[in-house]
């Protein structure tokens, strides 16, 4: 080998290296890499009880209910599973039902979820009013695909828990 | 053939092929930038859910995509730099570093501008936004490695093997958005199939991004060829060249 | 602009202006350079 195919060779490998290792360590944290739980992660209570944590998903239509003040309850879905949210407090202006949302809170003892912050998350489609409504009219949904990634896997294994302490 | 790589590679020979091709690549910037940017501000219609908010989509994904580009471009002219000690690609490596931390800037920034309104916060770490608050501090670390050599070539080689070893955060920030949930949403254009985007709103954006690398190509140029300048300084081509451009 | 006019100038705005500085900062080094050659 000549000199320069040594240091096109370590070159390689070095980036190879680095790769391989980033790969590994996003492997075995990648639940750390997530930024919030779904419902589906809740409902199976991969989550510990009165932990603060983000919850993503949608506002499910119709469940949207506004209390005194800045008091609001509704309802936040992924594709599999629900769980009630209640929230006082300035809300964005995208927040709707139908829209996703990342909330943080805690899990109270009722199963309710307690938020002291409400994101609103929107996804990568951009369009003109007109066309919108269009589309609307043809099915009207926000997708429910963005919060399809549980932190815990679809279906978390009981063995799954032990591992949250 | 490669008596013409030979050839590019040469300081002077490099510095007047630059010279010419420069304003030509800065008026080519320039028109698709004003089309990008008028075509952005004026002409596509509001979006049906952010309104008019979602007009910094033509500042913010440009810079975005051209902060990761750069870097590859800044990694493999590291690459060559390293495996075949050519001084050019040496130049490209550090000219490229603070063009592509100012563009990581404008894409954090505006972000900000555009998470404040919509997502109602300016910042959280959530995958996306770390790991290109990550590719920022990489261009600054090759900046700083650069300034704190005396010897150039020693430290461009430095410089190299961070910048090498830096572009496993590219494909990160590129597929952080699918590769975990994040508060950031999915790419628009930036992947394959169909975009996610009227075509009226769709051409200035690409204009607008167009517009942006070439600019960045300008400005790298530029960049390139003062490295080369004060590299060779004393040399006979450079003091050929002051002599010959009176009032520059 | 539907209420967000800040945010949108804003961005464009600071985007012009770090445009700006990559025209404006290769020129003035490139000044500076020439100049130093010519004391020699």
């Amino acid at each position: 080998m000549t000199k320069r195919q040594q240091r096109m060779t370590a070159v390689a490998a070095l980036v190879l290296g680095i790769g391989v290792a980033a790969a590994l360590a996003f492997t075995a944290f990648r639940k750390n890499m997530m930024y919030f739980y779904t419902p589906t992660d809740l409902v199976a209570q991969a989550v510990p009880a009165g932990a603060k944590i983000r919850l993503g998903g949608l506002v499910v239509a119709g469940t949207l209910q506004r209390g005194e003040g800045l008091d609001v309850r509704f309802t936040v879905a992924d594709c599999e599973q629900s769980v009630p949210v209640r929230y006082s407090g300035i809300l964005p202006d995208l927040f709707r039902e139908g829209q996703g949302i990342v909330a943080t809170g805690r899990v109270g003892p009722d199963g309710v979820f307690m938020a002291d912050e409400v994101l609103a998350k929107h996804d990568e489609n951009y369009m003109p009013p007109e066309l919108a409504e269009k589309l609307v009219a043809a099915d009207g949904r926000h997708s429910c695909a963005e919060f399809s990634r549980p932190v815990m896997g679809r279906r978390p294994a009981i063995a799954d828990r032990p591992s949250q302490s | 053939m490669w008596t013409w790589f030979h050839r590019l590679a040469s300081p002077p020979f490099f510095f007047r092929l630059a010279e010419r091709w420069a304003p030509w690549l800065g008026v080519a910037a320039l028109v698709l930038l004003a089309w990008g940017w008028i075509g952005g501000l004026v002409f596509a219609p509001p979006d049906y859910q952010q309104k008019d908010a979602f007009r910094i989509i033509y500042v913010h994904v440009p810079a975005a995509a051209v902060s990761l580009s750069l870097y590859t471009l800044m990694a493999l002219a590291g690459a060559v730099a390293v495996i075949w000690r050519m001084k050019l690609a040496e130049c490209v490596l550090v000219a490229t570093a603070p063009v592509g931390a100012s563009m990581t800037v404008v894409a954090l920034v505006t972000g900000m501008l555009w998470g404040k309104p919509m997502w109602g916060t300016y910042w959280v770490w959530d995958a996306r936004l770390t790991s290109e608050l990550v590719l920022l501090f990489l261009y600054l670390g090759v900046i700083g490695l650069y300034r704190a050599f005396d010897d150039p070539r020693a430290g461009a080689r430095a410089c190299a093997l961070l910048a090498i070893v830096g572009v496993v955060n590219v494909p990160i920030v590129k597929y952080s958005v699918e590769w975990w949930n994040s508060l950031h949403q999915g790419s628009t254009i930036m992947k394959l199939g169909k975009p996610s985007i009227a075509l009226e709103m769709a051409i200035p954006l690409y204009a607008a991004v167009a517009g942006t690398l070439l600019f960045c190509g300008y400005a790298i140029l530029r960049r390139v060829q003062n490295e080369l300048l004060w590299r060779e300084r004393g040399t006979q081509w450079v003091r050929e060249l002051r002599v010959g451009e009176p009032g520059r | 602009m539907s209420g967000y006019a800040p945010y949108v100038w804003g961005s464009f705005g600071f985007t012009a202006m770090v445009l700006a500085w990559n025209w404006w900062a290769p020129r003035s080094r490139r000044r500076r350079i020439l100049e130093a050659e010519l004391d020699e």
